[in-house]
């Protein structure tokens, strides 16, 4: 027996999203099945952070042409609650800060809403406790408020802990690794590498060295609001090396 | 409760009531002899009489408060309020002797259960007078007195005659005077020397009665060295009448004693708050009020303490939900009267549905007092465009050695916290719940922890049903 198809969780066609009527992206096409890896990389602006909240339903942005399906099911009834309870998860590129709310009480609140038969008492505790010694996550930081003070590393570590416990089908990672020095990177890697067996995973990056630590399955270059050039790891190490332009010029 | 009386309810989770059965209702309508009617009713020593009748003249020729909500003021219509009403005979010790129905209502409260778990003595007022009175035995032995203030005045004049009013002169504000003509229940508390109350002592106010007007007077005194942690909670039913709550409160916290009082006022927003605060804190005492104002139509209430002894410290967390239909006018006032002394404000308020929260604030710094130190942040909190904040600070600084601080913000719930919240799995309500918690944050950590997670819940509750 071959491989066996496995099973699409995110299906993005002819997308074109505008903010504000200023145009984003224009007709981008991406499918992604469960346990797979896909990086997309582009210059600033070319609408990598906008495809991610788009997905996420983020309210500032409107789907001017084109679909969004997440496991079969068209998106665009989904209020943004209802996606993350279906499994999806953003890593966001500044997670906002909620002050007053512990980190604690945050996770398990987050935690009872999105899973559908979610840990209790001691169990959430345990699972909560390895998946920080995991990312080398001190206990303090449960009683500290949800990335109030937060330095730029911890606060990826935040999401990366908040993903390792939500345990989402699909997850959008959009630059968790900028800011980030060696060792930071080598854990955010980790939560990454973990959960993607079981997901779909799509990382935003601009750079080529989270790769030295997750294997991706396919790299996407993005320009203008579009994907146009897919290949395997390689490509990472291409545009990294070349830029963008001779990718302006193909197109 | 009938499937017709939640409905007038709606969201309040309080708003029911029970049947009014008065042993005692005075008619309607305030009067020099309803004052002395009262007195008279409570055998009261003529001292007490004289300064009801004293204080009654001055309320009928004061005049209303000019500043503040004053359309609201204006409308109270002090003939359509009952002054006292009786609901028992007694003040009982047992719950079991407390007529059923005021029982049942303390239990859905949740009184007494707390009362078993947690708290060292509780007094239950409903309507004008203590239904329910208990301390614990330990404390009855180490000399500390928790009595309803009626009982209060019959089995210590002398102690209430030397401190009553001394905090709160009868012509402080018109509903000082009011409240000392018509006083009636409130607690009495005396703490010896030394002695440390170490749980929370607790008083529950309850208005069942329409358009009744409830004015407790609390005098707590914490002798040198001595401390006690008050805890107060009030709600009552909705109706669409309005009822009348004004209190008076005076706290003297001698050498070296700590007094903290917690409040939770959770009224009906039918219910007018009108309260009068201040605790006098000697050398090296401290005064801790911990003020949270989350119903009531109309709230005026700014806890205050006067400094009269060097190394004194102030103490006053507040926090205000103005909801649809509601005006908290709250904040705190300290005056600093002695050197070195020291104080924290720290206000916090939330308006939503068209609420309106102000906070008021006075600092004073005589000349004299050298080397004082005050730190006040208030912080507003604005939900949508039909909800409103002010703030009116005033600061009187009598000589140039005062470290002072201040800050003030106020900020709007952000897009980017909502999409934040609501991609782990939250509604929109549940995001604005939360963010509404943390904000309060500060308050409720200074709570007991039973009334830290009931207010939460209150807060979500709030939030609930509102967004759309």
């Amino acid at each position: 027996m071959g491989v066996a198809m496995s099973e699409e969780m995110l299906r993005v066609e002819n997308l074109h999203v505008s903010v504000e009527g200023t145009s984003i992206i224009k007709g981008l096409n991406l499918t992604i099945h469960r346990g797979e890896i896909h990086v997309i990389m582009g210059r600033n602006g070319a609408g990598k952070s906008t495809l991610a909240n788009v997905v996420m339903g983020h309210p500032a942005y409107e789907i001017t042409q084109g679909t969004i399906h997440f496991q079969g099911q068209p998106l665009e009834e989904l209020a943004v609650f209802e996606r993350a309870r279906a499994g999806m998860f953003l890593s966001f590129q500044y997670p906002a800060v909620i002050p007053g709310v512990q980190v604690g009480t945050f996770l398990k609140k987050s935690v009872a809403s999105v899973r559908d038969d979610p840990p209790k008492g001691r169990a959430f505790r345990k699972e909560l406790n390895g998946a920080m010694a995991e990312l080398e996550m001190d206990k303090s930081f449960l009683s500290r408020y949800v990335n109030d003070g937060f330095s730029g590393g911890e606060k990826k570590r935040l999401e990366i802990l908040q993903m390792l416990l939500l345990k989402p089908n699909l997850a959008l990672l959009d630059e968790t690794d900028s800011g980030l020095d060696i060792d930071a990177l080598r854990i955010v890697s980790k939560g990454i590498n973990k959960i993607a067996p079981e997901a779909g995973c799509l990382i935003i990056t601009h750079y080529q060295r989270l790769l030295d630590h997750v294997k991706p399955h396919f790299v996407h270059a993005m320009i203008d609001g579009a994907i146009v050039k897919t290949g395997g790891p390689e490509l990472a190490l291409e545009l990294e090396e070349r830029g963008y332009d001779w990718l302006d010029v193909a197109a | 409760m009938s499937e017709e009386a939640f409905e007038a309810v709606g969201d309040y989770r309080y708003g029911f009531h029970d049947p009014e059965n008065a042993t005692i209702r005075f008619d309607k309508g305030l009067s020099e002899q309803v004052v002395r009617d009262i007195s008279a009713l409570k055998n009261e020593p003529e001292w007490m009489t004289d300064l009801r009748v004293k204080a009654y003249r001055h309320f009928e020729a004061r005049a209303m408060p000019d500043w503040g909500n004053c359309n609201l003021l204006e409308s109270i219509n002090f003939e359509n309020v009952t002054y006292f009403l009786r609901s028992s005979d007694q003040t009982e010790k047992n719950w079991d002797d407390v007529p059923d129905d005021i029982k049942n209502t303390f239990d859905r409260l949740g009184i007494p259960e707390a009362e078993q778990k947690w708290l060292g003595g509780v007094t239950a007022q409903y309507e004008s007078e203590a239904v329910y009175h208990s301390i614990r035995e330990d404390l009855e032995e180490q000399g500390v007195i928790f009595l309803d203030m009626d009982t209060g005045l019959k089995t210590h004049p002398e102690l209430v005659k030397k401190f009553f009013g001394t905090v709160v002169p009868h012509s402080d504000n018109k509903f000082s005077a009011l409240n000392t003509a018509v006083w009636s229940g409130g607690s009495f508390i005396y703490v010896p020397k030394g002695i440390h109350v170490e749980m929370p002592v607790q008083a529950y106010f309850r208005i069942n009665a329409k358009n009744m007007g409830q004015f407790e007077r609390t005098l707590i005194i914490a002798d040198e060295g001595s401390s006690i942690h008050y805890v107060e909670g009030c709600t009552a039913p909705s109706y669409s009448t309005d009822s009348l709550h004004s209190a008076v409160v005076e706290l003297i916290a001698m050498e070296g004693a700590k007094i903290r009082y917690s409040t939770v006022q959770n009224w009906s927003n039918n219910v007018y708050n009108l309260v009068t605060k201040r605790g006098v804190a000697h050398k090296n005492a401290t005064v801790e009020w911990v003020d949270g104002n989350i119903g009531s139509k109309l709230t005026m209430k700014y806890p205050s303490v006067l400094l009269k002894g060097e190394g004194a410290h102030a103490e006053v967390i507040s926090v205000a939900y103005a909801g649809d239909g509601q005006h908290q006018d709250a904040g705190a006032k300290v005056h600093h009267l002695a050197p070195n002394t020291t104080s924290n404000i720290l206000s916090k308020s939330i308006s939503k549905n068209g609420g309106r929260s102000s906070y008021r604030g006075m600092l004073q710094v005589m000349p004299k007092a050298f080397g004082c130190r005050s730190k006040v942040v208030c912080d507003a909190l604005i939900l949508d465009e039909s909800s409103r904040s002010d703030t009116y600070p005033t600061m009187e600084i009598g000589n140039s050695t005062a470290d002072l601080e201040h800050e003030a913000s106020v900020s709007k719930v952000s897009g980017d916290q909502l999409f934040y919240l609501m991609s782990r799995g939250f509604t929109e309500e549940e995001a604005m719940g939360l963010i509404v918690n943390g904000f309060f944050e500060p308050f409720t950590r200074e709570l007991p922890m039973e009334y830290a997670v009931e207010l939460n819940k209150l807060l979500e509750l709030e939030m609930e049903g509102s967004i759309g």
